[in-house]
């Protein structure tokens, strides 16, 4: 456990990943401003590899007994390792799918790059948080730099409005996180994890209200609904490889922090968050589903498919316990690839040298250019949870979680929520395939396209090949890490 | 009177509604929002100071620290996406900022 014997930075190397991402983030503000903007292909570059050595290293040199790090107030241990390579690879595609967008809008500056690293830093920090007050730094670093990157196109004003409108709302949530966590602070008499769940059990109103705070926050900070009413203006409004990073990475830092904070410090608790947690589920699945239906715009349609795929992995963590944990994780690894794909697909497309907006804006794509249609159908197939695709085995694990803890109702909720939710992306392939094209689609960004196409690849077949291999992964590091 | 832990939890929290109202009641300026964040912010400090002190215990005035910091930081972030804002529209108007239906 925790040695307070030991030097302070004794075993500081464990921290290499979030040292790298410090480190880049650090030196690419010394580059950026020697070489302006011109550096900025560079640094997206650089970050890019930067971004996919940490994550990658964070998995393969992750420890097989949990390490605490600044005298407990980091621990690193498998399941962080999991949820950093994915966190990591994550931010690196943003990076490969952004650079012609930025380019073409003119809007290629350095600190882009800069800013995404900080982005994940903060969900690195959030992921292995072993504290309240590393969990609220963490949280506020992603926060606070992707304000930023929602209003990243100063001249256009509904970006503008979208980095205000999710500045404002995230602001509320941290308060209520900070509220929340000083209440249990005062109820348990520590800020560190273990030392609250040594204290816990007594669950004392305030305990239960600072918890149940927290977990608004937190559903806040994934767009769980009803928690969710930012998600769509903001997707719209900021730019387009910056709402696929949105789409991804933050929430699965955000699960990943959840699990984190439900299992290791109010783990007697389960039975009086649990409810919380299938409330928030069945809310997310059954808005997602319904509101998509109504959508035009593409950035909209997948802002609300996000919010009810967070209610999927919501259902695996009211699994509790290291198959609720292990679950989430799978079901977020197959989540992940498919929707940076299809926002990879959105940025490789134009119309009138316009980048694509609407579902209509898609019309006649099947015709012109099958590939990218085809990559579409493979990714929206397995979003919607149409077998063989690795999307059907992750709302099958899901399933089966939910059935193991007894909460039968929720599947059912889910299994009618992936129907309804199929209509819509049907709607989009029917676009795609059927309708006749008012004026060409143009395919440009090979690297978004390339993006895309790995996506694909690893959604069909690799995922599914490796489904058990990477079940087996995350299940040894649940085991290990609660 | 002797004024003890829960004086301070109540006024904390009667704070912390006065700000969470001030966002969502208030229509007319986003600078106003902005106060009422920080408002919410320094009722948590509040709550930390209170606990740590009674509970003769360091981390909650720790904690305050990083949570007045990291509210720097943010009203930092906040006042420059307002300037873009302001820019691009003319107007901090917050009924004005539908530009996209929410």
């Amino acid at each position: 456990m925790i040695a307070l014997d030991q030097p302070f930075l004794w075993n500081v190397h464990w921290a290499a990943p979030e040292l790298i991402l410090a480190g880049f983030a650090l030196g690419a503000v010394v580059i950026g401003a020697w070489g302006k903007d011109k550096a900025a292909g560079f640094l997206s570059g650089l970050g890019a590899i930067a971004f996919a050595t940490a994550g990658v290293l964070a998995f393969l040199w992750s420890p097989e007994l949990p390490q605490y790090l600044f005298n407990g107030a980091l621990v690193v241990d498998g399941f962080s390792g999991l949820a950093k390579a994915m966190l990591g690879l994550s931010a690196a595609a943003t990076l490969l799918i952004g650079a012609d967008y930025f380019a073409a809008t003119r809007q290629a500056r350095f600190e882009f790059p800069i800013m995404t690293g900080l982005a994940a830093l903060g969900m690195f920090v959030m992921v292995s948080a072993n504290d309240l007050i590393t969990l609220y730094v963490g949280l506020e670093l992603q926060s606070l730099a992707a304000y930023v990157m929602a209003a990243w196109r100063r001249d256009d004003v509904r970006s503008s409005e979208a980095g205000i409108k999710y500045f404002v709302l995230g602001a509320i949530a941290s308060g209520l996180l900070l509220f929340g966590a000083s209440y249990i602070y005062g109820f348990t008499g520590s800020v560190r994890f273990d030392a609250i769940a040594a204290a816990a059990p007594t669950s004392e109103v305030g305990l239960l209200f600072g918890l149940v705070l927290v977990i608004c926050a937190l559903a806040f900070k994934m767009s769980a609904a009803p928690f969710h009413m930012w998600t769509p203006d903001v997707y719209e409004g900021a730019p387009t490889p910056v709402t696929a990073f949105f789409a991804a990475a933050p929430k699965l830092a955000a699960i990943a922090l959840l699990a984190r904070v439900l299992y290791a410090p109010f783990d007697g608790l389960t039975e009086q968050w649990r409810q919380v947690i299938f409330a928030l589920s069945a809310l997310s699945m059954t808005i997602g589903s319904i509101a998509a239906l109504m959508q035009t715009n593409l950035k909209r349609l997948m802002a609300y498919s996000s919010v009810a795929n967070v209610g999927f992995a919501l259902m695996a963590l009211a699994a509790g316990g290291q198959q609720g944990a292990a679950t989430a994780i799978v079901y977020m690894a197959i989540y992940l690839p498919t929707t940076i794909g299809i926002f990879a697909l959105v940025l490789a497309l134009r119309r009138g040298g316009l980048h694509v907006e609407t579902i209509d804006d898609l019309a006649g794509l099947g015709a012109r250019h099958p590939f990218a249609a085809a990559l579409f159908t493979i990714l929206l197939f397995s979003i919607a949870g149409i077998p063989p695709l690795a999307g059907f085995f992750g709302k099958l694990i899901v399933f089966r979680a939910a059935v193991d803890a007894g909460a039968v109702w929720l599947a059912v909720v889910g299994a009618i929520c992936a129907v309804i939710a199929a209509a819509y992306y049907l709607r989009v392939l029917s676009a795609i395939w059927f309708k006749p094209p008012a004026e060409p689609v143009q395919q440009a960004g090979g690297a978004a396209l390339a993006t895309a196409a790995v996506a694909s690849a690893l959604i069909f077949p690799i995922l599914v090949i490796g489904l058990g291999t990477l079940e087996r992964w995350a299940t040894l590091a649940a085991s290990t890490s609660f | 009177m002797q004024i003890g832990l829960e004086h301070y939890l109540f006024v904390a929290a009667a704070l912390f509604t006065i700000g969470v109202f001030g966002i969502f009641v208030n229509r007319k300026n986003v600078i106003i929002i902005l106060m009422s964040i920080e408002l919410v912010l320094l009722s948590v400090n509040l709550n930390l100071v209170a606990f740590s002190s009674f509970l003769n215990d360091l981390q909650g005035q720790i904690f305050a620290m990083i949570v007045l910091t990291v509210a720097a930081a943010e009203a930092a972030v906040g006042l420059a996406i307002l300037v873009t804002y302001f820019r691009n529209r003319g107007d901090i108007a917050v009924e004005d900022i539908n530009m996209m239906k929410g």
